[in-house]
């Protein structure tokens, strides 16, 4: 019998709808996507049955790190700065334009004000490094926090005060934040919550 | 990368006419492409968007206004100590108060709560109250038990001294 040759094909395949499935996955996720914001801090929060999803502008977001360092930051960039003023103004620091530009594109940060200098020197990667921000001081001697979100509300009174903890992090750190945010009588807090399922042990009513 | 398409246009023999170029692409590194950028997409954005718990602190200092008085057997106290501890007992009085042990599970504060506020009716309020060596989770999820039982009545309160004593006889109830 004569040997069948087997011919050697090129292992063709058809591409097109692979191609369609990576690309229709490309555009959900680019629809749907929201960059993860540049924090100083990583932070995981304890998780709730809450619904109500996150306002992302006109908030100033407080985060507490595991360790109980306090961080803070407002999500616009005029806000920023305009706090950076008056913050400088009072403490008597003045900051050259470059650093002003370069704390405007600051997600947060954690610092005393005395060495927001220091900071604002240093590239975006080492500002993370561990012992660089070691947390703005949130006390009855030196309250440094409530000044900032005072400031930051000057520029717009219509801010929400937004909480992010850890779930490891002490209560007296919250607690103490939120002692030094009623004194300027905010009484309306947002704590930023994982998702978790309602068990229904209650039939919920609607609110309203 | 291997040779994918080899055409399927030239078949021997006939007239030349016009090559029929063949309409086939290779779409390989269109597909890698989309990948790499699908990955790009999942690795960079956050997958669960966080909600929030609303929280509203009763105003200090405000000038005490016309407020309803609070019978004492209305309201229950829930004490959050460390190691993940709840105290709560009935009444105002921390001395003369039964005080019991309960804990997050959901057989825990949430089926107190729950009885309570069959027994009371919805004029039931919760005061809370957290020591310093409670945790922030320990917070969250006393806020949330009261969303769970659909109870909007209920204030943080400060920790205050008499409380203390009420965490000791707790601690005592906890032992037996």
């Amino acid at each position: 019998m004569a040997k069948v040759k087997v011919k050697r094909h090129g292992v063709s395949l058809d591409m097109t709808a692979m191609c369609d499935v990576a690309f229709l996955l490309l555009t959900f996720f680019i629809l749907t996507a929201k960059a993860r914001p540049d924090e100083a801090v990583q932070v995981t929060p304890p998780t709730s049955i809450a619904q109500t999803p996150i306002k992302d502008s006109e908030i100033i977001t407080i985060t507490v790190s595991n360790d109980g360092r306090i961080f803070m930051g407002a999500d616009a960039q005029p806000v920023r700065l305009g706090m950076l003023e008056k913050m400088g103004e009072k403490n008597k620091i003045s900051f050259t334009a470059e650093e002003k530009e370069q704390f405007k594109l600051m997600e947060n940060f954690g610092v005393p004000v005395g060495s927001l200098k220091q900071l604002l020197d240093l590239e975006s990667e080492e500002r993370k490094k561990e012992g660089v921000q070691r947390g703005i001081p949130c006390d009855s001697v030196r309250n440094e926090l409530g000044d900032w979100v005072l400031y930051a509300r000057m520029y717009n009174p219509k801010q929400r005060i937004v909480i992010k903890a850890d779930s490891k992090s002490e209560y007296k750190v919250v607690k103490n934040i939120i002692d030094a945010l009623q004194t300027q009588k905010i009484n309306n807090f947002n704590l930023i919550t994982g998702q978790e399922n309602d068990p229904g042990v209650v039939p919920k009513k609607k609110k309203g | 990368m291997a040779e994918v398409n080899t055409g399927g246009g030239d078949k021997g023999g006939g007239k030349k006419r016009a090559k029929k170029m063949s309409t086939k692409i290779d779409m390989t590194p269109m597909v890698d492409l989309g990948f790499l950028l699908i990955t790009f997409f999942i690795l960079t954005t956050t997958l669960q968007k966080p909600v929030v718990m609303e929280l509203g602190m009763p105003a200090k200092d405000e000038e005490k206004k016309e407020t309803m008085p609070l019978k004492e057997s209305q309201a229950i106290t829930i004490l959050l100590d460390k190691g993940n501890k709840i105290y709560w007992y009935q009444g105002a009085d921390p001395k003369t108060a039964d005080v019991k042990v309960s804990d997050y599970s959901a057989k825990g504060i949430r089926q107190v709560l729950l009885q309570k506020k069959a027994e009371i009716g919805e004029i039931f309020v919760a005061l809370i109250a957290a020591t310093d060596e409670s945790s922030y989770q320990n917070m969250v999820d006393i806020l949330d038990e009261m969303a769970i039982t659909d109870n909007r009545r209920y204030a943080l309160v400060d920790f205050a001294p008499a409380y203390k004593e009420a965490i000791k006889k707790g601690e005592a109830a906890d032992a037996k």
